[in-house]
Parts: C-alpha cells; structure tokens; sequence
C-alpha cells in the first residue's frame, strides 16, 4: 500500500487524495486512533464527508513527502498542547487559572474543577481538560519540576 | 472606535501607524495561537476598506482591500476556532485562537460580512443582528461580546464576598438576628465571671484564712452564690441563643434551598443540558446544608469567641496591665502557629476527600454496570480496581495521620508553654509585690480558657472559604437568567386550532449551526414525520416548537402569534410529548397518568388508559391503578411504561402531539401495540413524529427529510419513493437489513451488527 496513491496540498491549504483508481478526494483529513497512547500508528485518512480512505498502520512506512504533510497536517489539527512546567495558578479553590509552559509556547488555562483532570493507564500520565474544551497533557508528573509537582499535588 | 480602544496599548500604537487618514477601524480580534498552532499572539483588524493582519508568520503587517470576493469562514474542532480567508480561488490566510476568543471572532465575521457586503453593492451596511451568549443563549448587548454570567461562573475563583450576599436571605431575620446577638453578648459576659470571683475568694478568703485569720462563711456564701448563679445565667442564656440562632439559619438555610429550587426550574433545558444532576443535587442538598451549618456552628463559635477574648482583654487589662500584656501577647502567635499546622493539614484532608471519590467512584461505575461485568467474567479485575482505589486512600491517610496525630499533643504543649509564660511573669510580679496571688489566679483561669478555643477558631479560615465556595456555587444558579424568558406583556393566546409556522429558523448551539433556514407551514390536524440521520436537526426542531430554546434567527408561530410573546406555561398546555425513554415518577399509575392534569377524575383517568391500550395491563398490577411504579417504572417493561406516557399525554387533550422516538426503543411487536395506541392520539391533533425507522411513518401526510439543517425534501412516502433521492436512500437501505440477514460489508449501519440476546441500556451507555 506504499505508494499507490498520492497526497498533495491545493490551493486552499486542503489535502488532496488520489487513490491506486484514480479516484480523487479534496479536503481530507488525517485522523489518530489513539491519540495519546499512540500518535504515531494507526492513522486514517478521512474524505470530507467522513468516510475512511485508507488506513496508516505506521506513519514511517510512507514515503518521506507523504509522511511530511500528513504529520504537517496533523500537528495543525490535534491540539493537545504538552503542559512542562506549572508556572502559577491563581487559586486553589475551582474555577482556578493556570499560568502554564507547554512545548506550544506558555498561555493560560482555567480550570473548571478537579474533576476535569483524568488519570491516564500510563503511569503519572494526566489529560487536563480547560473551560474551553482544550485537553493538556502531562506526560508524566514525576517529571516535572518540584514546583510544578508541588501545585499539581493541592489539585489530585 | 470602542472596537479599538480595548485593545493593549501596544497594538493600538502599532495599529496606528498602520491606517490611512481617514481610515474607520471597525472590529478586531486578538488571537492567541498561529498557523502551526503555538501559542503567539496575533491581531486580525476590520476597517472600513481593508482587512489587516499581524502575525508572527509574516515579517510585517499583512493588509487584504475587501471586495465582493472575499470570504471569511469561521469554524472550530477540539477547542481551536480558525478564520479563513479566501478570495474565491486559494487560501489567503488562516488564523487559529483557542476558544476564549470565540465570541469575538463571531462577531468578527458578521462584521466582516456587513462590511463586506456594503463594499461589494455600494449600500451602507445593514444593522448589526443581537449577539447570543454561545452558552446559555441570553441575548447580549450590543456591547458585550461574552455573557456576563457565564462568564463569572467559568472564571472566578469562589471569595469570601460571596458570603455577604446571604445577608438576602438573612434580612426576614433581621430582629431575631439582633435578639441572637445580644444574648450572645450576655451570655459570653456571663461566662466571664466565675474566673473573675476567684480573685477575692483567693485574697480575701483563702490566704488570709492560711495566715491564721476566721473564715468570712458569709463571704464565701455570696461568692459561691454567685459562681452557681453565674453558671446558672450562662446555662440559661446559652440555651436562648443557641436555639434562636439555630432557628433563624434553618430558616435561612430552608429558604435558600427554596428560592434556589424554585429558580432551577424554570431555566431552561440548556442549562440542564450543560450540568451533571449529581452536581446540581449537591448544589441545592448539600451546600445549602453545609452553608447552614457554617452559620449556625461555626460563624456563631468564631463570634462567640472573638467576643470574649475582646471581654477577657478588657477585664485583665482593667486588672492589671503588666500581667495583661504577657497574658495576651503570646496569644496571636501561637494562635498563627496553629493556624499554619491546620493549613499544611487541610490539603491532606482535602487529598483524602478526593481520593475517596475515587473509591466510590469505582463503585459508581461498576454496580450499574454489573451485568456487563459478569457477562465478561471481569468480577475479579474490578475486585482488583477497588482494592486498588482503597491501597491508594490508606496510603495517603498514612501520611496525614503521621502529621494529624502529632497535632492536638502539640495544641496542648503550645497552651502549656502560653500558660508558663503566665506563671513566670505572674510570679515575677508577685514577688515584686505587684499583684495578689488571687490576681494571679483569675489571670490563669482565664487564659486557659481561650487557649483551649484557639484550634476551633483558626479553623474558621477554612470553614469560611468552604463556605464561600458553597455560596457561590448557589448564587452561579441564582444569577441565570432563563434564556427562554416570559415577555413583559404577554399576548393572550387564542383557542388553539394546531397551526404550526415555521419561518426561516436557524438555530446554534454553542458554536454549532444547527438548523440552517428552516421553512414549514403545518396545517391543524396535519400528521408530519420528520426523518434524516441523527444529527440532521430533528429532535432540535422539535425542541424549538416546544420552545424549549428559542430560535437563533427566524420565527415560529402558532396561530399567528410568535411564540416568544405568549406565556411559556400557557402555550406548553395545548403540547402533548411523548419521549423515547419514558419518565415515570414515583407514585402510583394513576398520578402518572394524570401528572399533565392532577384534578382528573377517575374516569378521565381509565378513558386515556383505555385509548393508550394501557387498561389491561394495569389491570394486571397487584393494585390496579393505584400500584407503585418506581424510580423509573421498574416494575414495567419499556413499552408498558411507553403505554403509560402516551395516556399521560391523551390526558391533557393537546392540540398539538410530538412523538419524539417514542418507539424506537422497544421490540417489533410491543412497537405494534404502541403504535395501536398512538394512532387513538393522533386522531384530531396535529402530529409530529420522529422516528427511525420509517416504516412508522407511513401514515403521515407528509414526510419532511432533514439533512445538516435543512429540510431537503418534503412529500409523502409514494411521492419520495419516485423520487429516488435521500428519503429512498433511507428506506432502501432499511428494507435491505430486514430482508437480507445482517452481511459482514454493512458495518458502517449498527443495526447490521449481530443483536445480543439482551440489550441492557447500561451496556449501551458504557
């Protein structure tokens, strides 16, 4: 399935897909099955109108260009910024904002209440989610810095 | 501009270099993400000719003249909102923000467009369209651009303010509170005075008695007199202020989780829709009592507290001044000392309060569950997740306790230590001649006891901002305002005929279009199926002729009068609903029946069961209609409890009757039984119905097929079928999984799938 279809960019910044038949879809979009515990395999290609086009076992399997927009494409989409350190927060009662340093750049967060904080399998592993729908990750809480550890602590 | 003026100096400095002369700035959006979606701030700008742009993506400023080409599309996945601009032929440029800025990109857009459009036909632009909070759906004023109310909820953090604005609830109380005061006072001043008669039982009695002098029995009498009478007037005015103060917070407490009640009710389904009812229950259960008990015991303890330290300093001080001051000063610090242990102490109790949740929160999700549990033979790993959870809990209590049980012996030794300071100073001055033994005495039975009340009230700092969190958590509910609001004069409506219009409607929710333009004229006693895949607007239309919501643009009219200009209550009389999942309350069959109407008679009641062909089998119940149907109708299969919803419904005699799925959740053969009743309902009323599977819907006169929001064919079941567009598509492909058995290429449809033996609801929810 290496290289019998093609992936390009149009005009408007859309993934074209055209298929081993020649079929060819505009706007597709690449999809992670398992977004955190797997990000790099099993990813889909979808059409616009949500059908699946061709699944992904592996992104390194694809050719060098193709992997590039698809990883390209799916940076822009999944936004799970990786929170690295907790710089202050405003309160420890809820709804409580949160100066945070992600691999995104820093930006603040508001926290509706504890429980928008999930426990992940993966040891330390934590997925915050803010008052706007956006999930952050913590890869692992043991990793960060004491301070960080030590506000984190006041909130599981 | 205002649309200037809020933004950082900086932009407007850097803005400002940018513009032409005469050039109007019109609307602006600050963005906080780029292309690649990191976090760098950005600034869109609306003047009256240009659209400019400053990102970190291009060296400088980037400036677009409008013109009738352009187009600004705005939409958001995941908690990122994105602006495109396109000239019809390629992407100019995409702009990304995180949510908070979603209302003022929305507003950006519709500027966008007016301007745009004014630009392209040469014609001022048109009047701006109210802006809706994207979260309860209040109008907003021209001048906001996020619901003031929402806003609050989401971004302050609870203060102690908040706890001032009980005073609205305590103000009926005003003359009992005052009463409650003043016996405090008394009774505190009571309190104080057996300390204050050992001076002279000790240096008029006890020591001149030691140095050889007769014993005064008639002094003793009237100072021990006066001990027992003193402890008799604390004990009585005690027992006054503690049961008055008690009496008026229970009334506060009763009266907040009245009002607060009351006030949920009448929000709208949006509100409901948006709130976990575990955490609305423990809204009005649990913090109002919280918020009682604060009151009651612990801001009446403080006070009390704080009241006779104020006392006690002003009698030692009266006493002797020297002594007062080594008496008091110690005070406040080892007052802080415990404070601070208590702090470190309260985030371990707050830890242990959470990770209790968590063990109940595996039960939680396990006893619903449990058939699905057993069926899967996983009563062991669950087993194992709870003792899990309950390993985590004893760790973390293991923790606290090493520092916990080290807390009251260090309570007492800080008190004795505060004592010895007393003595030694005391001592000092006896020596020196200073004071009296008797002094010395008094001093030492009065500080004992304020030392013994300093752990209660330094807990005060916590029992309040507890509090305050429980307070604001009540006013967040208070302060909504009903988004389907009564008008201030409302139309009286006519007798209702069941004429339905449906004028342009277009709805969002949140950020969603939901419904795109809708038009539909329904004629009194029309039946009408609306059919289109889940999502397509449907139950949303519905919701909306209900007036559940209200429309976002367009209008809905009965009888010829808006919706919005007639009383909510008065307009849901002539409404018969019948939901997919039926609600039955607890009580018996009958009340249920005539829940729409609780002054039915018998009779009335037996006519609906009998035309929802429920009679029979409620007959079968051990009591008839007066048998007890539980939290949710246990004791009845799905249809029977369907049965029982449509009788509710005949009942009230309504002019207009939806059927939301009201059998899709039930077998071929109880749907037939049902469908025997409904067709008694719909006899004479305007209907409509959704419904999956088509096959119920033959009987409409006309189908209306949704797709996205819109309505894309309307016609009856032959005249579709000719058709051959989305409605036959439907259909084919339902007659194709009845007909055929399930085949392995139709994985997409769920009803292909194999269907289990059982089907509890818990499996599906999982």
């Amino acid at each position: 399935m290496s290289a019998a279809f093609t992936l390009s960019r149009n005009a408007y910044g859309r993934l074209v897909y055209v298929g081993a038949d020649g079929t060819r879809h505009e706007n597709v979009t690449p999809v992670r099955a398992f977004a955190i515990t797997a990000p790099d395999q099993g990813i889909a290609l979808m059409s616009a109108e949500s059908k699946e086009l061709l699944w992904i076992e592996r992104l390194d399997e694809l050719p060098d260009e193709v992997r590039r927009l698809i990883a390209d494409e799916l940076y822009q989409r999944d936004f799970m910024p990786v929170i690295q350190r907790i710089v202050s927060v405003s309160s420890f009662a809820t709804p409580s904002t949160w100066q945070v340093e992600t691999d995104r750049g820093s930006t603040t967060l508001i926290l509706k209440s504890e429980d928008d904080i999930r426990r992940l399998r993966s040891p330390g592993g934590l997925l915050i989610a803010d008052s706007q729908g956006i999930h952050y990750h913590i890869r692992d809480r043991q990793q960060l810095d004491a301070n960080s550890r030590k506000i984190l602590k006041r909130f599981l | 501009m205002t649309a200037i003026d809020t933004l950082p100096q900086a932009w407007q400095d850097e803005l400002a270099v940018q513009l032409v002369a005469d050039e109007r700035t019109l609307a602006t959006l600050e963005i906080d993400l780029d292309g690649r979606l990191e976090f760098r701030d950005g600034l869109i700008v609306l003047t009256d000719r240009r659209l400019l742009a400053r990102t970190n993506e291009a060296a400088d400023w980037e400036a677009w003249p409008l013109t009738a080409a352009l187009t600004l599309t705005h939409h958001d996945h995941a908690g990122v909102g994105s602006l495109e601009l396109d000239d019809g032929t390629r992407r100019l440029a995409l702009w990304r923000y995180t949510l908070t800025h979603n209302p003022a990109a929305l507003r950006f857009e519709r500027e966008f467009n007016r301007q745009r459009d004014s630009v392209a036909s040469g014609l001022p632009p048109a009047a701006p369209a109210a802006a809706i909070c994207p979260i309860c759906q209040a109008q907003l004023s021209p001048d906001e651009e996020e619901c003031p109310n929402c806003a609050r909820e989401l971004h302050t953090p609870p203060s102690t303010w908040t706890l001032l604005r009980l005073w609205r609830f305590a103000q009926p109380y005003k003359r009992m509170l005052l009463l409650g005061f003043l016996l405090t006072l008394a009774s505190t001043a009571a309190t104080l005075v057996p300390p204050y008669l050992t001076m002279p039982l000790m240096d008029e009695v006890l020591i001149p008695y030691q140095n050889g002098q007769p014993l005064d029995v008639n002094k003793v009498a009237w100072l021990l007199g006066g001990l027992l009478g003193a402890a008799f007037l604390a004990w009585g005015l005690g027992w006054a202020r503690t049961y008055i103060l008690a009496l008026v917070s229970e009334r506060i407490g009763a009266d907040l989780r009245t009002t607060t009640y009351e006030h949920l009710l009448k929000l709208s389904l949006e509100y409901f829709g948006a709130k976990r009812t575990g955490d609305l229950l423990s809204r009005i259960g649990n913090e109002t009592d919280r918020l009682n008990i604060f009151l009651s015991l612990h801001l009446l303890d403080f006070a009390t507290d704080v009241l006779m330290i104020a006392m006690t300093a002003v009698i030692l001080f009266s006493i002797n001044p020297w002594l007062a001051l080594a008496t008091l000063v110690p005070l406040p610090i080892i007052g802080w000392m415990i404070h601070f242990v208590r702090e470190k102490l309260r985030t371990g109790f707050e830890q242990i309060d959470r990770v209790w949740a968590e063990v109940t929160s595996v039960l939680a999700d396990t006893i619903p569950g449990i058939r699905v549990v057993k069926a899967f033979a996983q009563e062991t790993r669950e087993a194992h997740r709870f003792s899990e959870a309950n390993k985590h809990n004893l760790e973390v209590n293991d923790r606290l306790n090493r520092v916990w049980s080290l807390f009251a012996p260090t309570v007492g030794l800080l008190t004795e230590i505060g004592v010895l300071v007393v003595w030694i100073f005391g001592i000092w001055l006896i020596t020196n001649n200073t004071i009296t033994v008797g002094v010395l005495t008094a001093f030492l039975a009065y500080i004992t006891r304020f030392y013994v009340r300093l752990d209660s009230m330094s807990r005060i700092v916590s029992h309040t901002q507890k509090a305050a969190a429980g307070a604001k958590r009540i006013f967040d509910i208070l302060d909504h305002v009903s988004s389907v609001p009564d008008p201030a004069k409302p139309v009286l409506l006519p007798p209702v005929q069941g004429g339905i219009q449906v004028e342009n409607v277009h709805f969002r929710y949140g950020n969603r279009a939901i419904l795109r333009g809708i038009d539909l004229d329904i004629r009194p006693g029309e039946m009408i199926g609306l059919v289109g895949q889940s999502g397509s607007g449907k139950s949303t239309l519905v919701n909306l002729i209900c007036r559940f919501y209200d429309v976002t643009e367009g209008n809905i009219k009965v009888e010829g009068i808006d919706l919005r200009s007639v009383l909510v209550a008065d307009y849901r009389k002539h409404i018969g609903l019948v939901l997919q999942e039926p609600f039955l309350f607890f009580g018996t069959i009958a009340e249920n029946i005539a829940y729409g109407k609780p002054d039915a008679t018998r009779d009335e009641i037996v006519a609906a069961a009998r035309a929802a062909h429920a009679h029979e089998f409620i007959l079968r119940q051990p009591f008839g209609y007066d048998s007890l149907v539980g939290e949710r109708g246990q004791a009845l299969s799905g249809g029977e409890r369907q049965r029982i919803s449509i009788a509710r419904a005949l009942l009230i005699n309504p002019k207009i009757l939806i059927l939301d799925e009201a059998t899709s959740a039930v077998d071929t053969e109880t749907e037939f039984e049902i469908q025997r009743a409904l067709n008694n309902l719909i006899r004479g009323r305007t209907t409509i119905a959704i419904a999956h599977r088509l096959s119920t819907l033959r009987r409409a006169d006309r189908l209306i097929v949704m797709d996205r929001g819109k309505i894309v064919e309307i016609g009856n079941h032959d005249e579709l079928m000719v058709r051959e567009g989305h409605y036959w598509r439907l259909y084919m492909a339902q007659s194709k999984q009845l007909d055929a058995p399930p085949a392995l290429g139709a994985e997409d449809d769920e009803r292909a799938a194999p269907q289990p033996e059982h089907r509890p609801e818990s499996e599906a929810k999982a």
